[in-house]
């Protein structure tokens, strides 16, 4: 195997596609690791994993945390909620104490958009940004991909359509970057306030008719319509919202043909898609968690043991 | 006594209209005699090798966080900052604790700054505790010496309230100054909405929360003839309604931060909080927007919204750092560099932004450069190339973008209230 140009995986901007094709293709043989009986490998053994949570996670910390055992490293979870930053203790101290006790590698989950960035350029560990606010989830997006190559055999030339609130998602923001490296066509569909301002300049289509997005589409990666934040600011109501943009069973039937269709997670069933959507022929959301321990594991192998 | 003799000084003074090379002889706060070959005995002899004498330099935005924040910066730092800077004067923002709301705020500040080189003079809160609902005592805030009104940091927003100041603050010959920002288009923003917001996903402050303010603002300028400033301008949009206000006649002024004519939000890439302000640094053709209102006059002043904060308050996640950047001691080189170098403005032009205009937006003594008139003097090199080096500045804090670059023009000091501060 070669090895990245990138030191952190901060997000999937400007990430060379050379990179982004060696994390997929390395996926592979993590993929059979997970199937073997003794889901184990001593890749990153003596290596310390630090897994900074300062945002709720539940399926990406477990994720991490599986592929990091999984490679015989070891792990040591923080969660902000009990942690010296109720104490009033800033990120760079928090970041510095922890990389005093001697971290190889930092994997974060921070509300705050370059919350990686900031702590990389003042510490000497690697970082794996696991979502930084509304602007990257580069392993999601990974997973995505990966996902997506398997069913289809490659990126190249598919057409790919992000729907939800692409303003406040990291996951549309990191897949928009990875997508089009990998040569995919990408658009987003959904309600004008939920659309970021100029996005068109990153070379997407933008829909606002879900019809027309799903008749672009060969696949569809459907956001989570956020419930705990105030939907009401940027749209009218969760019944409109499913009317008018919720990926359902009637209208892929429209379609007359196969499409794929991807969901980040959690799912709010029956709002930005239907159950016999996502439980449907069509769904690859239960492999898309599978690859995701499988992709962090080869993210994990490959800027840890990356030389300097 | 102090006395001087500034040997070979190239004077330009847009008030006199003056343009020469001379002597200056200066005894305590007059000049003397202004002429060739000036001898004066007991007097010190400075050479200025042909290097710019042009009136006090007028800061008529700082923030010197006194009283309630002096970790940040104090009067006294903030003079010196001022002084380092090329100003004779600075008009300090009432967000401070207490806000300077009441007249033994007002007298506060005053007596911090008695007896230093620079003039320092309090902006008061148009409201109660910059709370926007009810107005300050504006009366009793003049008496005491405030120079002008201002929730700074805040906007004026409830139209009631505005046309209450407005209509009120009509019987004084100061200015009502509004931070111009929807609350409802601002809340949570950390940088200007455009396609780097967009790929950064960091909060977005639209151009339209400056916008919507300043056009509703001038309708009720003009509506009761009211005496209009507006602060720290960054957009085309805002520009452009100034300058239709100004044609119809109406009594609207404005300034612009240098950072707005010299950077872009393609800046916030680095996450570097240093280019976190408010307004927020917005796209190129607003930058040229800002040059290109100071070269019409559409912006009558240059203010540097200097405001420090301590290097841990910044320290911190893009979208949890405090708005706001140090500004006085680059102030001249980046105008000089920007719009000097540029042929914006010419230099009796960039003085009447630095000086001359700010002193009399907010009805300060205008000042000439004759014999017989109060020495109130900036000194500037406008050839010298030189580096930034924050850890050479007078401020408390370090809070530039700038740190590093390069730019050419520098003041090298002041004299002002018989106080000679001069880099030698």
């Amino acid at each position: 195997m070669s090895s990245l140009s990138i030191q952190h995986l901060l997000g999937l901007q400007n990430v060379p596609k050379e990179d982004i094709t060696l994390i997929l293709d390395s996926t592979d043989s993590f993929l059979e690791i997970l199937d073997r009986p003794i889901k184990k490998v001593p890749t990153l053994q003596g290596k310390t994993v630090v897994n900074l949570f300062f945002e709720n996670s539940t399926r990406t910390r477990i994720s991490f945390e599986l592929a990091e055992r999984r490679l015989s490293a070891d792990v040591v979870n923080f969660a902000a909620a009990s942690s010296s930053v109720k104490k009033g203790e800033t990120l760079l101290d928090t970041a510095r104490n922890i990389e005093a006790m001697k971290v190889d590698i930092v994997v974060m989950r921070h509300s705050a958009a370059g919350a990686g960035h900031f702590l990389s350029e003042r510490c000497t560990s690697k970082f794996i940004n696991a979502g930084d606010g509304a602007h990257e989830h580069p392993t999601q997006a990974l997973l995505d991909m990966c996902t997506i190559r398997q069913k289809h055999g490659t990126l190249e030339g598919l057409n790919v359509s992000i729907i939800g609130d692409i303003a406040h998602s990291r996951v549309a923001r990191s897949n928009i970057y990875g997508l089009l490296s990998m040569g995919a066509n990408v658009a987003v569909c959904g309600p004008p306030s939920m659309i970021p301002y100029d996005l068109e300049q990153l070379g997407v289509r933008v829909f606002s008719d879900v019809d027309a997005a799903l008749d672009f589409s060969d696949v569809i990666n459907v956001l989570r319509i956020q419930l705990e934040r105030d939907a009401g600011a940027d749209f009218p109501s969760l019944r409109e919202y499913h009317n008018a943009f919720g990926v359902t069973r009637r209208r892929l039937d429209k379609l007359g043909r196969e499409i794929t269709v991807l969901h980040p997670g959690p799912i709010n069933r029956g709002v930005e898609i239907e159950s016999e959507v996502a439980d449907g022929p069509y769904s690859v959301i239960l492999p898309q968690v599978t690859n995701g321990v499988a992709i962090r594991m080869a993210v994990l192998y490959l800027i840890g043991t990356r030389a300097e | 006594m102090a006395s001087f003799v500034f040997k070979n000084a190239h004077i330009v003074d847009p008030v006199t209209g003056l343009d020469a090379v001379k002597d200056v002889h200066v005894i305590d706060e007059h000049i003397e005699n202004i002429g060739e070959n000036i001898s004066a005995s007991g007097a010190e002899e400075i050479d200025l090798g042909g290097a710019h004498v042009v009136p006090g330099l007028c800061d008529m935005h700082v923030h010197f966080r006194e009283p309630g924040f002096e970790h940040k910066e104090d009067i006294r730092s903030g003079a010196a900052s001022a002084a380092a800077g090329g100003f004779t004067a600075a008009a300090c923002m009432p967000n401070t604790d207490p806000v300077i709301d009441t007249a033994s705020v007002v007298s506060f500040i005053y007596d911090k700054a008695r007896g230093l080189a620079v003039d320092v003079y309090p902006i008061a809160a148009i409201t109660k505790g910059r709370k926007g609902e009810a107005i300050a005592p504006m009366v009793e805030l003049r008496e005491a010496g405030a120079v002008g009104f201002s929730d700074d940091g805040s906007p004026v927003y409830n139209t009631k309230i505005l046309r209450t100041a407005l209509e009120y603050g009509s019987m004084f010959n100061v200015p009502i100054i509004q931070h111009a920002e929807d609350p409802h288009l601002f809340t949570g923003g950390a940088m200007n909405e455009s396609i780097v917001s967009t790929e950064l996903g960091l909060p977005p402050i639209s151009r339209l929360s400056e916008d919507a303010v300043v056009m509703r603002d001038i309708m009720f300028t003009e509506y009761v003839n009211g005496r209009y400033h507006l602060a720290h301008m960054s957009t085309s949009g805002s520009a452009e309604a100034v300058r239709g206000a100004k044609a119809r006649g109406l009594n609207v002024t404005s300034e612009v931060a240098p950072h707005h004519f010299s950077l872009t939000d393609e800046e916030v890439r680095s996450y570097d909080t240093n280019v976190k302000m408010n307004p927020p640094l917005r796209r190129m053709e607003d930058v040229i927007a800002m040059k290109e209102a100071l070269k019409d006059g559409t912006a009558d002043a240059i203010a540097t919204d200097h405001a420090p904060h301590a290097g841990f308050e910044k320290e911190v996640e893009f979208t949890y750092a405090p708005f706001g950047i140090i500004g006085l001691e680059t102030a001249v080189g980046l105008s000089i560099t920007e719009l000097l170098l540029e042929n914006w403005l010419t230099l009796p032009q960039l003085i009447e932004k630095l000086s001359t205009n700010p002193r009399r937006i907010l009805g300060l003594p205008e000042i000439r450069i004759e014999a017989g008139a109060k020495a109130n003097l900036s000194f500037l090199d406008i050839a010298r190339q030189w580096t930034v080096d924050v850890n050479t500045f007078k401020s408390k804090s370090r809070n530039s973008p700038y740190n590093g670059r390069t730019l050419t023009g520098k003041a090298l000091g002041i004299y002002n209230n018989g106080q000679l501060i001069l880099e030698r």
